[in-house]
């Protein structure tokens, strides 16, 4: 036996199983983890007809929503500084949400009901994002209707790029705002992602 | 204001979300606890050294090597797990399900325990550089620190544990 063999056969019959992010003992140091109070943000995938969604939670509640073209390492890196690195792939603190767009996608559920964490907004922003929470589902208005709800009626602009920069896509429906000459407008998920949310929402 | 908020920003951005240090590094972890401690206490020392660190990640130093910390506290957990077994008789209770299936899923486990009672008939220095340097894959530098010993003496250490599993495999072959 050389020496490499001698290290291979170490390698593998030491190699343990269920240690990837869809193993028992991850599930389990997560478990432990969020027993403790030290998982401050978790977070899953789900499949949706506008793509890989990324959901993230911290125990407020849905902190993020993340369409697939924003590069979700480079959104889960974002939230490691701006929140906190205590981040880990968990997927059961998010079935609610996950179940939930589900039903939304599927045209079952008009509103969802899972607890939200705005924290990455702040002022004028979070203003914004907590009118949109109160259009209903099916209903669209104008950034300058937005504007004036949010309670500073010339920050028009100011009020897209609240939309815009909305942290919880979809749950926070920052679709439902369009242009006064009513075309759709920006959206983080891109302009079809949006028609097809505004149709979706009009066939039900 | 804004510029410390900067600073804060730039601190704070060299930590990846603890979830890829999990999947970096939790294969070699996994490999040292179950060369120190065998298959069923391994699972309890994988989780509970990701705990730990998971705990103190936050303030940990940029630029560290985050897989030799993470090393050294399997070691310590392990250390502290063998004394706790040789003071009780035997906690195999603690995670059944995840060990038991842990123990059993392995094709010729054997092969596991041939090699750990090799590696157990190990003097102490050889068979923690054999664990460190080849397990874990770190540094001499690094396996010295662990050792108290010298990059050069963790070098010879891990080689002369090597060339011991090797004489005593080849002798088995021959039986």
């Amino acid at each position: 036996m050389t020496d490499k063999q001698i290290i291979d056969r170490l390698t593998s019959s030491f190699a343990g199983a269920g240690v990837d992010s869809d193993g028992r003992l991850h599930s389990h140091l997560a478990a432990l983890a969020e027993r403790q109070g030290l998982l401050d943000v978790s977070y899953r995938t789900v499949d949706s007809p506008l793509g890989l969604l990324l959901l993230a939670a911290t125990g407020e509640g849905l902190v993020r929503v993340a369409f697939s073209c924003e590069d979700h390492d480079a959104v889960l890196a974002r939230l490691a500084s701006d929140i906190s690195p205590r981040i880990l792939r968990t997927p059961r603190r998010l079935d609610d949400a996950a179940h939930q767009l589900d039903e939304y996608f599927a045209g079952k559920r008009r509103a969802f009901s899972v607890p939200i964490d705005l924290q990455l907004s702040h002022g004028f922003r979070r203003s914004v994002l907590e009118h949109l929470r109160r259009i209903p589902y099916g209903v669209t208005q104008s950034y300058a209707t937005v504007a004036r709800a949010a309670g500073n009626p010339s920050a028009v602009r100011a009020a897209a790029s609240a939309c815009s920069h909305n942290p919880i896509p979809l749950v926070v429906p920052c679709h439902r705002v369009v242009r006064s000459d009513g075309t759709t407008g920006e959206y983080l998920g891109g302009p079809e992602a949006k028609r097809a949310l505004l149709a979706l929402e009009s066939a039900a | 204001m804004t510029v410390f908020a900067l600073m804060t920003r730039t601190r704070d951005v060299v930590l990846p979300p603890f979830e890829e240090i999990v999947a970096e590094h939790g294969p070699a972890v996994m490999r040292v606890c179950r060369a120190l401690l065998g298959p069923a206490d391994a699972a309890d020392a994988w989780s509970e050294t990701f705990l730990s660190a998971l705990e103190a990640y936050p303030k940990l130093r940029p630029g560290s090597s985050i897989r030799a910390w993470l090393v050294t506290i399997a070691h310590r957990k392990a250390v502290d797990q063998l004394r706790g077994t040789a003071r009780r008789p035997q906690p195999a209770g603690d995670l059944p399900d995840i060990s038991a299936t842990d123990a059993a899923s392995g094709e010729e486990p054997s092969m596991d325990d041939d090699l750990r009672a090799a590696l157990d008939a190990l003097p102490a220095k050889q068979r923690g550089a054999v664990i460190y340097r080849y397990l874990a894959d770190l540094s001499y530098a690094e396996v010295g620190e662990l050792l108290e010993s010298s990059a050069t003496a963790a070098r010879r250490s891990a080689a002369d544990g090597i060339a011991s599993l090797r004489k005593h495999f080849s002798k088995g072959a021959r039986t």
